[in-house]
């Protein structure tokens, strides 16, 4: 086993080791830090003398060891003594395999804010170093360190969950949507170490797979995440300008993630209970087996997206659906069902930029010139400004 | 979302906390001026500890500003800022929070608000969705 072999063995132990401390001494913080010492151990110790018989249990025991050596040396403090005391009769059941996802609910607490649950998740179960979330999301160390510290303190002493209920199950799976979405909007640049949030969310989201194959949402998230990620080299030209989706080289897209979201969403729709995330991974199926634009199936997309509206209703469904309804029955049908937007989405720029855009196809240049400009001063993303202006030229100097 | 936070102030002396400086909160009752800036230090420290707080920057006096404007390959740099106006940009603040209601009430609850004005701008995101 190479050194790099065992880092990536630790990497994946870690939250299980973790979880485990957390179950039986309750206090996240010092069990963090007993983890990392013992990692370090392992780090050191592994590549010279070989790999224990059993990695996880040597982890947990050495882990623990640190734990009560250092509630031992804070013993002055009676306070202490007193809840060791009653956590040892609080102590939970043996280690289980599913002590990944048990932390991985614990990191989505609902006492907590997303960004809170996302730097915890990253930091916790996927196991990043605060150094590197903080570049993800650019803000400096001391920051990224003070929201996990506080995300600790918060659950501190929260219940211990190993069956998850629905409610729970859903946060998790929104807070690895929102860590994978954080990573696919940036691409280039700067912005790389953002990019690699993506691989890191598909392997959080490939491990509570593992773990619960039955689950139609967390195979549809899978899926969805497969399908989105093979697209990505082709969504962004090198300068970083965006491509939208029908104008997208489409030899570009990775085959094989394609592949592997199709299998998976075509295995679990049939069979599991249908939820947003397998709807949306559906949509994005449609999409990924047209070889060209002109190929896709908008009746079936529109049907999808009809149902999705039904599960999870929402003003951004409303609006992708609107073009879906305008690549099946035309611009003038589809301006039409953007109109309940419009008063909620006001000063959303994606509202005004699809109504452009069906504006456009309706042959009402003007129109559509003043509303991707709206959407262009609404945006707050530059490559969408650089877009949507973009747009608006287009038609300004062709009419 | 990452939001710029900018104070602008009309001081006596130029020193930081610049709102301290400022002849409106000189001339505030003790207890106002007090509950003032308390309303401060509990401002940076719920910054700090939500971890919102990115940056903080203090700026030095205005009579250090140099603008330039080279015209027609004339490079032109003149002492004094390039706005005319009682009151000065006397630092900012880099928070990133989770809605626009939110930066606006950080904003609101700089003591500087109360007697310049304090601006609150969100900043842009170099990357985009899918359109």
């Amino acid at each position: 086993m190479t050194a790099g072999d065992i880092e990536d063995l630790l990497r994946r132990l870690a939250p299980q080791v973790l979880a485990a401390l957390v179950r039986r001494y309750g206090d996240f913080e010092a069990a963090e830090d007993a983890v990392q010492e013992a990692l370090l151990v392992a780090a050191q110790q592994w590549p010279e003398r070989g790999l224990p018989e059993r990695p996880d249990g040597w982890l947990i025991t050495v882990a623990s060891r640190k734990l009560t050596d250092q509630f031992r040396s804070e013993q002055a403090s009676r306070r202490r003594e007193e809840r060791m005391a009653a956590q040892d009769v609080a102590v939970g059941p043996a280690v289980g395999e599913d002590d990944t996802l048990t932390l991985l609910l614990l990191c989505c607490h609902p006492s907590l804010t997303p960004p809170s649950q996302i730097a915890l998740t990253l930091r916790a179960v996927g196991g990043l170093t605060t150094v590197e979330i903080a570049k993800a999301f650019l803000v400096p160390e001391s920051t990224m360190a003070q929201r996990i510290s506080r995300a600790k303190q918060r659950i501190k002493g929260a219940e211990f969950q190993s069956r998850p209920s629905a409610e729970r199950m859903r946060a998790v799976l929104h807070v690895l949507y929102l860590i994978f979405n954080e990573g696919y909007t940036a691409s280039s640049g700067p912005d790389l170490h953002r990019a690699e949030l993506t691989g890191e969310a598909i392997r959080l989201t490939r491990t509570v797979h593992a773990l619960l194959p039955d689950d139609g949402e967390v195979t549809g998230l899978l899926a969805l995440m497969l399908l989105i990620e093979a697209r990505r080299a082709a969504r962004t030209r090198p300068d970083g300008s965006l491509v939208p989706l029908a104008e997208q080289d489409r030899t570009l897209w990775r085959r094989e993630s394609i592949a592997e979201g199709i299998a998976l969403i075509s295995e679990t729709l049939p069979k599991a209970r249908l939820g947003p995330y397998q709807l949306q991974a559906a949509i994005a199926a449609v999409h990924a087996e047209a070889v060209r634009a002109a190929d896709t199936d908008w009746l079936q997309i529109l049907g999808l997206y009809r149902l999705l509206e039904d599960f999870d209703p929402s003003p951004m469904v409303t609006l992708n659906e609107a073009v879906a309804v305008a690549m099946v029955h035309g611009p003038v049908a589809a301006l039409a069902a953007l109109k309940p937007l419009e008063e909620q989405l006001a000063e959303h720029h994606r509202l005004h930029a699809v109504r452009a855009h069906l504006l456009e196809m309706a042959g009402d240049h003007e129109a559509a010139v003043t509303g991707y400009r709206k959407a262009a001063r609404l945006t707050m993303s530059v490559p969408e400004q650089q877009y949507l202006n973009a747009c608006a030229t287009r038609l300004t100097d062709t009419s | 979302m990452k939001y710029l936070i900018m104070i602008y102030s009309n001081p006596d002396t130029w020193e930081h906390p610049i709102y301290l400086r400022d002849p409106k909160f000189l001339a505030l009752p003790e207890a106002e001026r007090e509950r003032l800036t308390k309303q401060g230090d509990d401002l940076f420290a719920e910054l700090a500890e939500s971890g919102e707080f990115v940056e903080g920057v203090a700026l030095a006096d205005p009579v250090h500003t140099r603008t330039a404007r080279p015209r027609d390959g004339v490079p032109a740099i003149t002492d004094g800022p390039y706005l005319e106006s009682k009151e000065q940009l006397a630092g900012y603040f880099v928070v990133d929070c989770e809605t626009p209601e939110r930066a606006a009430e950080i904003a609101s609850r700089f003591p500087d608000a109360r007697l310049g004005a304090v601006e609150v701008r969100p900043i842009m995101d170099m990357s985009g969705q899918e359109m």
